[in-house]
């Protein structure tokens, strides 16, 4: 314990001897104790919240060889163009044939697309989902890329491909002015 | 008539039990918390609402930033292993002090001939001199390949599991880059990586 009874000798000495008085050896732990908890608030906050965190990509298989993939129909395709300064096109179906759209990444705009165009596929083609082809051009960031990846996870879209952007496309894009 | 006296206790406690068992938790975190590395470039990670763990152990992580391409992998025992397969793939022979710093190094992006160079520097110089990045130019066999490849081979010897990668790119770095890294990846079959991402509410 941290105090130790030393403070013997109080008042009853007998014959006038003169004792110092001791003093007791208790401290008071209050302030450590403070700062003991103090710092354990830190520790466990500042180990807690460094953890980093990951984001599944997973890319279809590049081998040249297998041919056993099956052919995908472009009406139930949705094909994002990713541009330059945050925005990007979509549309549904072949390029050159359906109109894009340009929007932004915002919660707004991109999931509310993602999710409105799902449903018209949907009920279009008997419950079966859209597929969502991501093609990022080379002037848009890896922030982009990362945004319609975790949009597409909100939305539960899970078939997806990250694709390279084809010259048609490009032209769309640079027409657009998202592309310079 | 005498009044009863109620006998005041004092209101101190003791707090000897509780100092101790503070100081033990305190410890306690100290000794498990890990110092921060500081990555070789600045990178700020983007943000992403649905996001799992990582694995600290059999983990690779390939830094992105400022066009320039890094690598690291976890553990000190693989990364001697990885240096090892390296050099032999190379021919260049490493002496047993520069393993030694090379095992201690979180991550790194120098091309594998400036290596020794860059292990000979003492470890304040190294933290401030710019590092050109891994040679990610041609993907056919590229340096960062043969990295990637050796810590694969490296932790599949000593800890028999599959190598896990994850890309760590900064916010604002053209995808051109990240498309180098992952056309890199998968020209040796891996199709699953981890994009490190901070928190963010939906």
């Amino acid at each position: 314990m941290a105090e130790l009874d030393t403070s013997g000798g109080g008042g009853k000495h007998k014959g006038g001897k003169v004792r110092t008085k001791k003093k007791a050896t208790r401290v008071d732990l209050t302030a450590m104790v403070d700062l003991a908890f103090l710092l354990i608030t830190f520790f466990i906050l500042t180990t807690t919240l460094s953890k980093p965190k990951a984001l599944e990509l997973i890319m279809p298989d590049k081998d040249e060889k297998t041919h056993d993939q099956l052919p995908v129909p472009e009406s139930r395709t949705m094909t994002l163009l990713l541009g330059d300064n945050d925005k990007l096109e979509w549309f549904v179906g072949e390029p050159g044939k359906s109109q894009p759209s340009v929007i932004g990444y915002g919660k707004e705009e991109l999931r509310k697309v993602l999710v409105d165009q799902d449903k018209a596929i949907k009920a279009s083609h008997g419950g079966q989902g859209m597929i969502v082809v991501v093609k990022p051009s080379a002037q848009s960031t890896y922030k982009n890329m990362v945004t319609v990846m975790d949009e597409l996870n909100i939305t539960g879209i899970d078939q997806r491909a990250i694709v390279d952007i084809t010259p048609v496309e490009l032209a769309l894009l640079k027409r657009d002015n998202l592309f310079k | 008539m005498p009044r009863v006296k109620v006998a005041r206790k004092s209101t101190a406690i003791d707090m000897t039990a509780m100092c101790d068992v503070a100081f033990l938790l305190l410890t306690f975190f100290i000794l498990s918390a890990k110092p921060k590395v500081q990555d070789p470039a600045a990178i700020a990670i983007p943000a992403a609402t649905i996001i799992g763990p990582i694995p600290e152990v059999d983990f690779s992580t390939i830094l992105i930033g400022q066009g320039k391409v890094f690598f690291g992998v976890a553990g000190d025992d693989v990364r001697k292993k990885t240096l090892d397969i390296m050099g032999d793939k190379y021919k260049i022979s490493f002496t047993a002090d520069e393993k030694n710093v090379f095992s201690g190094i979180e991550s790194f992006g120098v091309p594998i001939n400036q290596l020794k160079g860059f292990l000979d520097m003492d470890a304040k110089q190294r933290t401030t001199i710019a590092q050109p990045g891994i040679p990610t130019d041609t993907t056919a066999t590229n340096e960062l390949y043969d990295w990637v490849h050796s810590a694969r081979l490296a932790d599949k010897y000593l800890h028999d599991k599959e190598l896990r990668i994850g890309i760590k790119g900064d916010s604002q770095e053209e995808y051109p880059t990240v498309q180098k890294v992952i056309a890199t990846l998968q020209k040796q079959k891996i199709d699953r990586f981890n994009l490190i991402t901070a928190l963010k509410s939906k």
